[in-house]
């Protein structure tokens, strides 16, 4: 086991060249989440579209954010598999992806759910890292749901 | 007698250790907590195969030897801070319980002021910032200098006749700054403020004289001087012990207990509550033997000697940049620093890699890592059994580092 395993290319890449970053207009919710303990922080945008009886939509999502590679990273990994996705099914990749980051290495994720995101499984391996690759995933869970229970239908 | 490191990591059996095979511990994380030599080891099993038995009640021989252990490492404590009562010592869980012990018993109400500074560890902060929301007190702070130091200038606007308590580091977790006491103490004195030193890393590395030292109340920890965990130091002034009141309730500190109300043990009872940690004190005991043994001026000398190297070699580090003072003067052995472009975790995680352990995050103290702009730094930090060799195989781990990162 070596770090190399953690920091798969594919992590490289989106730390050295995020996706969605920035933030932008329009959105509903806007949410800062930290890590305490290592001072990764993300301040995260949302954007839905729809109603409780048609079902929601993530429009976009958008985020300003600083820390480890592994919480860089999973920022630019995780706006790309929610963006455009049903609220459904993208809180199924969010879902997936818990699942996968307490498997403690052993899991051998769906390429077709979760996309880049397969990469984080060698970073599961490391008890420390593992909520800088969730950071990112919480914040936006915490927006969407505030987007989708606090706004009138 | 030369200070022979070699002979000295022979004492500490984890020295020896590979963090997996073929890759050597290489330890420098000791701000965070010391490693323990053979000495203290074999003195906490000893008493647990031989004295273990309750403290201070109990007529039985082991009650009694596991009393005079006790109390014998109380002894031994105030002998090395040069206490002039051991009744001035009081155990308590770590430095974080002692400073909140003082944070609830010291006199202070709406109007008056508490100050701190820029550079506190959390458990020198929070405490305070509790005890101002429960009392109604103001807290205040020194703020610091672009180099890592107390703003001196700041003393004389923000120690006021208002202020009841000035409660500061001794030698800065973060910066590695060993602060001027005598020049606060004296600010505080003139308007008759209470002092608090927070003394976890200066005990472990040059210690403390509490006679010297214009202090009131000093905190420190076992685990970071080469003691167990569990453990930590309340010292006090007689009087103003005496004359506190109680922090925490329970067996032992009581004189007498009527359902009605209760009056308090002397000290250093009174501040002891319940069933204390035993075997810690006697595992602290052995660790000041220890440390007396070696000596604390040449422990002194030989960080600082291994200081300088370190400074020296950081800064070659391209793109390194030291947060806190960059030269050893009036300073101790714990180096900030940030790599420009690689965020400390990933610095943290690909040292590992190669064995070198140091600690990444805002070390308990993020207010001052704000005050420097950054989110958090790495920290290497250095102890009486580091060696020239671990800071070489630290600097190399950096070129690692950045050879990673610029691929
Ligand atoms: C300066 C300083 N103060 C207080 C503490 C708290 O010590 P403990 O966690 O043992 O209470 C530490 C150690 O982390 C420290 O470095």
């Amino acid at each position: 086991m070596t770090v190399d395993s953690m920091y798969q290319e594919i992590i490289l890449d989106h730390y050295k060249h995020p996706h969605h970053r920035g933030l932008r207009e329009p959105y509903e919710v806007e949410v800062r989440h930290l890590n305490p303990t290592c001072g990764d922080e993300i301040t995260l945008r949302v954007h839905v579209e729809g109603s409780a009886e048609e079902g929601w939509r993530v429009a976009d999502v958008s985020y300003a954010s600083e820390g480890c590679s592994i919480s860089q990273a999973s920022a630019s990994v995780m706006a790309d598999l929610v963006i455009g996705k049903d609220i459904d099914a993208a809180t199924a990749v969010y879902e997936d992806f818990l699942t996968l980051m307490q498997s403690k290495g052993q899991a051998e994720p769906d390429e077709d759910v979760l996309e880049d995101a397969i990469a984080f499984v060698g970073v599961s391996r490391y008890p420390a890292r593992v909520k800088c690759a969730l950071l990112a995933w919480m914040a936006w869970r915490d927006a969407t749901t505030q987007a989708t229970e606090g706004s009138p239908t | 007698m030369t200070y022979d490191v070699a002979r000295i990591r022979k004492d500490f059996p984890i020295l020896d250790r590979e963090v997996r095979p073929g890759v050597p511990l290489v330890y420098l994380d000791n701000a965070a907590t010391s490693q323990k030599p053979h000495a203290v080891l074999d003195a906490m099993r000893d008493y647990y195969e031989q004295s273990n038995a309750n403290v201070h009640r109990g007529i039985h021989t082991l009650a009694e030897e596991a009393t005079a252990l006790y109390e014998g490492a109380r002894d031994k404590v105030a002998r090395f801070i040069n206490a002039p009562d051991p009744r001035e010592v009081i155990f308590t869980k770590n430095s974080s319980e002692a400073l909140n012990l003082l944070a609830h018993t010291l006199p202070f109400g709406p109007g008056d002021e508490i100050v701190v500074t820029e550079m506190e560890h959390h458990s020198n902060l929070v405490p305070w910032q509790l005890a101002c929301a429960r009392t109604g007190a103001t807290l205040r702070w020194v703020g610091l200098t672009d180099e890592g130091r107390l703003n001196l200038a700041d003393l004389d606007r923000v120690i006021t006749a208002r202020t009841k308590v000035v409660a500061f580091v001794h030698q800065s977790n973060l910066l590695g700054t060993v602060n001027p006491v005598d020049v606060v103490a004296a600010k505080a004195r003139s308007v008759g403020a209470y002092v608090v030193l927070d003394a976890s890393q200066s005990v472990p590395h040059m210690g403390i004289d509490v006679q010297a030292l214009d202090v009131d109340a000093v905190a420190f920890t076992g685990h970071k001087m080469c003691g167990p965990t569990g453990i930590g130091v309340l010292w006090g002034r007689f009087d103003l012990l005496d004359e506190l009141p109680p922090f925490l309730g329970g067996g032992e500190m009581i004189d007498e207990v009527t359902m009605a109300g209760s009056t308090w043990a002397q000290l250093p009872h009174k501040y002891e509550a319940g069933t204390p940690p035993i075997a810690e004190a006697v595992g602290l005991g052995a660790a000041v033997d220890y440390l007396t043994e070696l000596g604390m001026p040449a422990i002194r000398a030989h960080e600082h000697d291994l200081t300088v190297y370190a400074l020296e070699r950081l800064q070659d580090v391209e793109g390194l940049r030291i947060i806190g003072p960059t030269t050893a003067d009036d300073r101790g052995g714990a180096i900030s620093f940030a790599l420009a472009g690689i965020h400390p975790h990933d610095v943290g995680q690909l040292l590992d890699e190669v064995g070198v352990a140091v600690r990444v995050g805002h070390h308990c103290a993020r207010p001052a890592c704000l005050r420097y702009g950054v989110p958090a730094t790495t920290r290497a930090s250095v102890h009486l059994y580091s060696s020239r060799t671990d800071i070489d195989a630290l600097v190399e781990g950096l070129t690692h580092v950045r050879a990673f990162f610029s691929s």
